[in-house]
């Protein structure tokens, strides 16, 4: 089955917004006769618009591939490899576990098997380190830490890893990222345009010219 | 504005058209531009599909490690190997733009011109022994016109550097704003005593023949561009050659072969339609145009009794001397936001170490500009430093830190021709339509790498001199990855060495004409887009001139 982009959720209407204050961004800057304004208004709008709907994001469904206990297992595990930290959203909040999800079941499935055997090895090592334990999702951060150290260098970490990091910053149509979380944990503001100065160092020249 | 004066031709494929041009990317849509405003009927057969503005996404992901518009290995593997001693393994190793537009269609937009010296330095260093250098047929102030034609008609941005070639116009447009990379770029070069100019780029800076210019969305490098901003092939020549009422773009096209007559002359292409049915367009002359991998490729699977080691290869020239350019990056962290994510990826460079120079003790030489060179994924995966965290609250912390604070250095080489270097057909392997696949063998020169080492180099003391905070890169080894596809269909005055003379038309087959960046002879300093256009505007215009005469 091809991988097709998630339909339009629930969500669409913060992003309606969210267009609209882009919108209003640009005319502002029309008004204010901005060089880069002179741009045939309606064409960038059309590509706003277009881009608007690409950030449609999914709210948490059921796993296809991954059974309700398993996904707890890959989401704590995600949340360690990436956790929120300093107030700003982690793997979990991206909802990097429905990209896990949907690639295990579909172009990824021939990862299946891994996943399978790294969650039950997971589970096993944390019953190990704490006597009566539910499971990895179960243990503390720190000892789940405990437990990561131990796989670091096997396949299925490393394929955790790679498909945290996917699942975190691919654009939401892959079914992580939700609302763009990923991108604003790096201090990526997700716009069609902008407008110079763009950083610190161009700050002054940009201003002067 | 796409110039709809009249609706676009449709022709059938039994058709005789003037010309059938194989690829519409940089080179296939500026001659479908000069030959159908000559008069000429045209049909440009394109592999991809077409798709429109609404249809462009920023989908990192899906382009990088999903195969989205460009050449995909689940449809069109492709083997490699670094000699012609090994057994060529299936891998990814060339990149391209499969769609209407090809390459050029995202492509970064840097824009180089070349210069007097790349076109004779052969002759110049008394060659360089074991490679295939030579002079090219042509010299710089030949393509020089050109050249000007490229920037004025694509639309192009920037201003001379003190080295900078002749020209006989300015630019058309000032240069992009600069970036912070640029800014910190400029001071460090400087400090240095080298000469930082303005990036170059097919972008505009402002409203231009009806485009917009850039709104600094930040994703040029292998994104098309939503508001048509880049000067490229798909936004604007093929609009004005369809403009014209002669010229049908047929996306979804895969040509299998060129078919030859009993008199030798070329009499269409077979191709793949949608539905893979085969299908022939038949043409007065062809023109391949279909990058320096799938024009090799193409010739080589049309063999016939007449020409046994593929069309147009008397010469056995055809697939041999490929050059893929160094790239490398020098990577740097400061104490400051750059947000580097926003606008085009380069607004400064250094072409100091352009030139040759026997002191060094190598072949070579090359540019250094200022970029970012990674999305949020590829930031993830390889923006930090080799001691920083791989996971965990480290990890985080530094990915959101970093990542605003982070540019690249890129370093742009030579590649030195090799016979060896070249683009073949596995024996064993074949594609979803049952063509035989690339086989790609190549392996850098010695002076290649000692190049790229040299660049980078000195981009490790521009960031140094730059303050960075941090300084790092990888290490330069062997390149298994290549976008710029060139030299494999080289031009040159003897038949014997060469597979095109200096007018593009093949010594073999006198309808048969090749243009991209497989007739380059030498690799230029690692940006020869703008030298393929300025080859194609040259190709266009002699091939209509021969058309008018009956010479063809």
């Amino acid at each position: 089955m091809e991988w097709g982009p998630a339909s339009a959720g629930p969500r669409y209407s913060s992003n309606v917004t969210d267009f609209h204050a882009r919108r209003a961004f640009l005319k502002a800057a029309v008004a204010a006769g901005a060089a880069w304004a002179t741009a045939d208004l309606l064409e960038v709008e059309d590509a706003l618009a277009f881009a608007s709907q690409q950030t449609s994001a999914n709210l948490a469904v059921p796993t296809r591939a991954l059974t309700p206990a398993q996904a707890e297992v890959v989401s704590a595990l995600t949340s360690r490899i990436l956790p929120a930290v300093d107030g700003r959203p982690g793997a979990v909040q991206a909802g990097a576990l429905y990209f896990i999800d949907r690639a295990l079941a579909t172009f990824n499935a021939a990862q299946r098997a891994v996943y399978m055997e790294g969650i039950a090895d997971l589970n096993r090592r944390a019953q190990a380190k704490v006597a009566g334990a539910a499971g990895f999702a179960a243990l503390p951060p720190g000892q789940q830490d405990e437990v990561i150290r131990e796989i670091e260098a096997t396949p299925f970490f490393q394929a955790a890893r790679l498909d945290t990091i996917v699942g975190t910053f691919a654009l939401p149509s892959w079914g992580g990222n939700r609302d763009y979380m990923g991108w604003h944990l790096l201090g990526l503001e997700h716009q069609m345009t902008f407008q110079a100065p763009f950083g610190y160092y161009d700050a002054d020249v940009n201003r002067r010219n | 504005m796409a110039p709809q004066s009249r609706p676009s031709a449709r022709f059938r494929p039994s058709d005789v058209v003037d010309f059938v041009i194989v690829g519409s990317g940089a080179a296939g849509g500026i001659i479908a531009k000069e030959l159908s405003t000559a008069g000429h009927t045209v049909v440009v057969l394109e592999q991809g599909p077409r798709l429109s503005e609404r249809q462009f996404d920023h989908d990192e992901f899906g382009t990088f490690m999903r195969g989205h518009n460009i050449n995909d290995p689940a449809t069109q593997p492709h083997t490699f190997r670094a000699t012609p001693q090994q057994t060529a393994q299936r891998r990814q190793v060339l990149v391209y733009g499969r769609l209407v537009g090809g390459s050029n269609a995202h492509f970064t937009g840097n824009f180089w011109r070349m210069r007097p010296s790349d076109f004779n330095e052969a002759s110049r260093l008394g060659g360089v022994r074991g490679t295939g250098l030579v002079d090219w047929p042509i010299t710089y102030e030949e393509l020089e016109p050109y050249y000007t034609k490229a920037e004025w008609e694509l639309g192009v941005s920037g201003e001379p550097g003190p080295f900078d070639p002749p020209r006989s116009r300015p630019y058309p447009m000032p240069p992009l704003p600069v970036k912070s990379s640029g800014v910190l770029f400029e001071r460090g070069a400087r400090a240095l005593g080298l000469h930082p100019q303005p990036s170059q780029m097919a972008i505009n800076s402002r409203t231009y023949n009806g485009r917009p210019a850039c709104q600094h969305c930040g994703f040029c490098l292998i994104f098309m561009c939503e508001f048509r901003a880049k000067s490229t092939s798909m936004a604007v020549m093929l609009p004005l050659a369809e403009a014209t009422g002669r010229c049908e773009v047929r996306p979804d096209s895969y040509v299998a072969q060129v078919e030859v007559g009993s008199d030798g002359r070329a009499t269409g292409v077979t191709y793949f339609d949608t539905q893979k049915r085969m299908q022939r367009q038949r043409a007065r002359a062809v023109v391949l145009c279909a990058n320096g991998s799938e024009t090799p490729r193409l010739l080589l699977n049309s063999a016939s009794a007449r020409f046994p080691q593929g069309l147009a290869n008397s010469s056995g020239v055809v697939g041999k001397y490929l050059m893929f350019n160094t790239y490398f990056e020098v990577n740097a962290q400061f104490e400051q936001p750059l947000n580097e994510y926003k606008s085009v990826q380069n607004t400064r460079m250094v072409l100091d170490f352009y030139e040759t120079d026997p002191k060094r003790g190598f072949y070579g030489g090359g540019g250094i500009d200022a970029r970012f060179g990674k999305y949020p994924i590829t930031f993830a995966l390889e923006g930090l430093p080799r001691d920083a965290p791989t996971w965990g609250e480290g990890f985080a912390r530094e990915l959101a830190r970093q990542f605003p604070r982070s540019m690249a250095f890129g370093c742009h080489g030579t590649s030195l021709p090799l016979e060896t270097n070249s683009i073949t057909l596995d024996p064993a392997l074949k594609d979803a339509w049952g063509l035989p696949c690339i086989r790609t063998t190549y392996t850098d020169h010695p002076d290649d790498l000692k190049n790229a080492s040299f660049l980078a180099g000195h981009a490790t003391d521009i960031a140094h001199a730059a303050g960075a905070l941090k300084v790092w890169s990888a290490p330069v080894i062997a390149q298994t990855l290549a976008v710029h596809l060139l030299g494999t269909c080289r031009m040159g005055n003897d038949p014997r060495t060469s597979v095109i003379d200096r007018y593009h038309r093949t010594h073999d087959v006198r309808n048969l004409f090749i243009c991209d960046g497989s007739s380059m002879v030498s690799s230029s300093r690692g940006q020869p887009t703008e030298t393929i256009s300025a080859l194609a505007f040259r190709a266009g215009e002699h091939i209509a001139d021969f058309a008018k005469r009956g010479e063809i």
